[in-house]
């Protein structure tokens, strides 16, 4: 069965093939070519590539919900941040006592806000297993009531977009305060090791990067998985027509919670494994224009495909890279192009893009050939583009 | 003008023929030199009473140290800091230029701060008899400073004569201060009974301290406290006025910033997620104005409001039909597309004018509070930010309910294919309505610019806000984006004290999203069929 699906992704086996391929290759390049040689690539180099795959992920979840179910959330990040503020509390407590206050229980900045003990909810992150329950719970919990309110009243479209902003402006307005006990302003950040694994070292830094890779296939397969499922069949039909669903007896409700709250995981995921490659998590991650950017990714790459929102944010992130680093003031005029570009003229996106010129092509020889013959023909072109319309506005 | 005024003062002086005078000051000169403070203070008050306008300018000197005798002459002047190390004196009786002298050839008049205590007292009683009674009511409510007894009969014959009322009160109110500190008992416990009503702090101060005197409970202890409860009871009636004040200043800003959007958003459909660029635009506009006309800082608000309202109109013109215009019926992408058009703006403005935040001056008119009584005032600033809002709000329904344009304009949301039958031209209108959405909100940002930084950044603190208030208040209802602004806030300035300015925030945010499940479609909801179309 499971190979059933797998199987007939032509294109998603392509993409995990070159994924594998790219996995080994890096590693490869970095561990056993000499440092001198002009193919070597640094382990900065590997990580900045392991940032992209979670993005990617991150890109993936957005899909999942955005692309087959039709939910715009502009506040995925914050499902992202969630999962990495639980990483960074478990990186927190491994400093122990090597912090500069030297206190075993407590994190520095706790010290410095004269805290005597640990709060409740940090308690437990000293364990590995705990903390990555927690990366996928913390998230989790918030897309279901979340979710639950916002789909039982039937919060659609903009609404929900809008609504999801706000979430994690007041996330991030939140996360900002010292009170809070996250770190307020500065995040966390000074992490040493990671289940005894120096952070610093190139093995390590190589390890999360393939970690990386792995947990990308992995939540590719199992987003290939759910929309091909029947579960998938009915998140299509809610994005096409909501009310047409719900009249032939579905609880939508239901559906899109489930797909919301798998979504919010894997950005969870996602935001545990960017964490120690970057080393810090501050509430900058939870900034409204952060999700807004991925959605662009998912956009460019091509909503509804997955491996289009990996395609985009790979390239989106790459371009980021190249052009803050070589001309940092035209980045955003190109990413504010990017937006306006893609949206008007690549509604597919980049792995629309083939198909696209294909059926341009197509309806122009349609047109040709239907000049000079009766108008009938081209009536089942036009209905197909009233069909195709109807999906847009949804 | 400064050099005339001593020159108009001397030939008053002399066609008065004001010797008599002049010599009854310098007759206190003497004492002034005296080391004995009770002298000093004897002779300050004989200067003041003798009621000459010189007397002003020599206290007003003296009180800022300025105030020295030549030593071999003797003469009293007053000096300012001149080139090497001289000064220039003037003398003290008649302003005249007495000439350049080194430090060590003047002696000080010596003032410590008991001494410009009785000085302040004595330019109010100066004061007290000014024609202008702004400056009567200022003299009045200093002479609370330093309570002095002596002062009490010249200020009850003031009383008597005295035609403002609001000095009047004022008046009274520190007739009873001093009577308080220097009567009877009978007396004390009238007049704390008079002081209850007066606002200022300084009465409170003076009853606490009263009270930590009176050890054992009496009948004045007791007075006192009663007065005490009364003036904080009322203090917090005035506290809980200015939070509704304040929100309502800062429900006005929501109000502003969420009109233009309710109309790109409420009438139109679209999401103009580049809707706080326009509203930077317009405070850029206004930064460019006061930039052209340095001169004109006061008028330069007026140049600004229409010239913003252009430029933003003329930029949102250019997006609807270069962008908006292919995304009608596509709500998502139209957000998407929009966000790309204000990251392009905010980094056009970083890139063409700078990154930094500009500062664009306020107008005078802005500055200064109306006062209401002594301890509560409305500062002109945010009154005319409420003014303005309801002002441009009121304008824009007038707009869309009478006029040809506003009519056009509902025609073409209702039902775009009929309208265009009937000869409506709905590719225009379509433009004109985002170009009024958007001069709109350049208009809100001329508003912005007198109450908050003007830098690229401006937008995304407001557009959040602004998308709040837009879905609370129900879309496509103007009438609910005037209440859902107000109403939050309001809500948020009277949160604001006990939890703090972010946490208040976070629970407006919170709040509205709960609302939003509760009532997906806004306070006011259109109702019917409109809401399907």
């Amino acid at each position: 069965m499971k190979d059933s699906f797998l199987m007939k992704d032509k294109a998603g086996l392509r993409m995990l093939s070159i994924l594998g391929a790219a996995l080994v290759i890096i590693t490869f390049l970095n561990q056993a070519v000499p440092v001198d040689n002009p193919l070597h690539i640094t382990t900065y180099t590997v990580t900045l590539f392991g940032k992209y795959l979670c993005y990617a992920l991150l890109a993936l979840a957005v899909d999942l919900i955005w692309g087959y179910c039709g939910i715009l959330s502009l506040g995925h990040g914050a499902f992202f941040a969630l999962g990495g503020y639980a990483m960074g509390m478990y990186l927190m407590r491994q400093i122990g006592d090597r912090g500069v206050y030297g206190n075993p229980e407590l994190p520095d900045f706790m010290v410095f806000l004269d805290w005597q003990e640990l709060p409740w909810y940090w308690q437990g992150f000293d364990s590995f297993g705990f903390a990555m329950i927690m990366v996928l719970v913390a998230p989790a919990i918030l897309a279901f009531v979340f979710g639950w309110l916002a789909f039982r009243s039937r919060v659609t479209g903009v609404y929900l977009s809008i609504i999801t902003q706000a979430l994690t402006y007041a996330l991030m307005l939140a996360f900002f305060q010292n009170d809070m006990g996250f770190g307020g302003n500065n995040g966390l950040t000074d992490f040493k090791d990671i289940l005894g694994f120096d952070l610093q070292s190139d093995d390590t830094r190589i390890g999360l990067f393939l970690a990386s890779g792995i947990a990308l296939a992995l939540g590719y397969i199992l987003c290939r998985w759910i929309v091909s499922s029947r579960l998938g069949r009915v998140l299509v039909a809610v994005r096409d027509s909501e009310s047409r669903t719900r009249f032939l007896g579905y609880r939508v409700e239901h559906y899109k919670l489930v797909v919301f709250v798998l979504s919010a995981m894997l950005a969870g995921v996602a935001g545990a494994l960017y964490v120690p490659q970057v080393g810090i998590i501050n509430p900058g991650e939870f900034a409204p224009i952060n999700s807004i950017e991925l959605v662009i990714w998912v956009a460019m790459g091509g909503r509804g495909t997955l491996y289009g929102a990996i395609l985009g944010a790979i390239l989106v992130n790459y371009a980021k890279t190249w052009f803050t680093g070589v001309l940092p003031d035209a980045w955003l005029f190109l990413l504010g192009a990017l937006f306006v570009v893609t949206t008007l003229y690549l509604p597919k996106g980049i792995a629309g893009l083939y198909s696209q010129i294909r059926e341009r092509q197509a309806e122009k020889k349609a047109t040709s050939a239907s000049s000079n013959t009766e108008p009938n023909e081209s009536i089942p072109a036009s209905q197909d583009a009233q069909k195709s319309k109807l999906v847009e506005e949804v | 003008m400064n050099r005339l005024i001593p020159f108009i003062a001397l030939l008053m002086s002399l066609m008065l023929s004001a010797f008599s005078h002049a010599s009854a000051l310098e007759s206190q000169f003497e004492h002034l030199k005296s080391k004995k403070a009770s002298e000093k203070a004897a002779a300050i008050h004989a200067i003041a009473s003798t009621g000459e306008p010189q007397a002003e300018v020599i206290l007003n000197q003296m009180l800022e140290g300025k105030l020295y005798y030549v030593k071999r002459s003797g003469e009293f002047v007053y000096i300012e800091k001149g080139e090497d190390k001289k000064y220039t004196a003037y003398s003290a009786l008649s302003n005249d230029t007495v000439g350049t002298f080194k430090k060590r050839e003047l002696k000080k008049i010596r003032v410590n701060n008991r001494i410009r205590g009785q000085i302040r007292t004595a330019m109010a009683t100066l004061q007290l008899n000014s024609n202008d009674s702004d400056l009567r009511l200022k003299a009045v409510r200093n002479l609370r400073d330093a309570l002095d007894a002596n002062i009490l009969p010249t200020l009850k014959s003031n009383l008597e004569t005295e035609e403002n009322s609001k000095v009047a009160s004022a008046l009274e109110v520190t007739i009873a201060a001093i009577e308080f500190a220097y009567g009877d008992l009978d007396l004390q416990l009238k007049s704390a009974h008079v002081l209850a009503d007066s606002d200022d702090p300084k009465i409170l101060v003076l009853f606490r301290k009263a009270l930590e005197k009176t050890a054992k409970p009496s009948e004045l202890s007791s007075a006192i406290e009663k007065s005490i409860e009364a003036i904080e009871s009322r203090q917090k009636m005035y506290g809980i006025a200015e939070n509704l004040f304040f929100g309502l200043s800062a429900g006005s800003v929501l109000l502003l910033s969420a009109i233009g959007l309710a109309i790109t958003f409420g009438v139109m459909g679209v999401i103009n997620m580049a809707h706080g660029e326009m509203m930077m635009i317009g405070a850029y506009t206004t930064f460019g104005i006061q930039a052209l006309f340095p001169n004109f800082i006061d008028y330069s608000l007026f140049l600004a409001i229409p010239a913003a309202f252009l430029v933003s109109g003329a930029v949102g013109i250019l997006i609807e039909r270069t962008v908006i215009r292919h995304l009608y019926g596509r709500p998502l992408e139209t957000l998407l597309a929009t966000f790309g058009i204000s990251l392009i703006l905010q980094q056009a403005v970083r890139t063409f004018v700078s990154p930094q935040n500009q500062s664009v001056e306020n107008p005078s008119w802005m500055s200064g509070s109306l006062e209401i009584t002594e301890s509560f005032g409305l500062t002109f600033n945010r009154l005319y930010i409420i003014l303005f809002s309801l002002i441009v709000f009121f304008a824009l329904m007038a707009l869309l309910k009478k006029s040809l344009f506003g009519l056009q304009m509902r025609a073409v949301t209702q039902n775009r294919a009929m309208a265009n039958s009937m000869g409506i031209r709905s590719n225009w209108v379509d433009a004109l309505t985002f170009g009024l959405g958007s001069g709109v909100a350049g208009i809100a940002g001329v508003a912005l610019s007198q109450i908050s930084n003007v830098g690229p950044n401006l937008g995304q603190t407001h557009i959040i806000d602004s998308f709040m208030v837009v879905v609370f208040g129900g879309v496509g209802n103007l009438w609910g984006t005037l209440v859902a602004a107000m109403g939050l806030g309001i809500v948020n300035k009277l949160i604001e004290p006990w939890a703090g300015a972010v946490l208040a925030k976070i629970i407006v945010l919170v709040f509205i999203i709960l609302f939003i499940q509760r009532r997906p479609r806004g306070l006011f909801a259109l109702k019917g069929r409109a809401v399907e179309g």
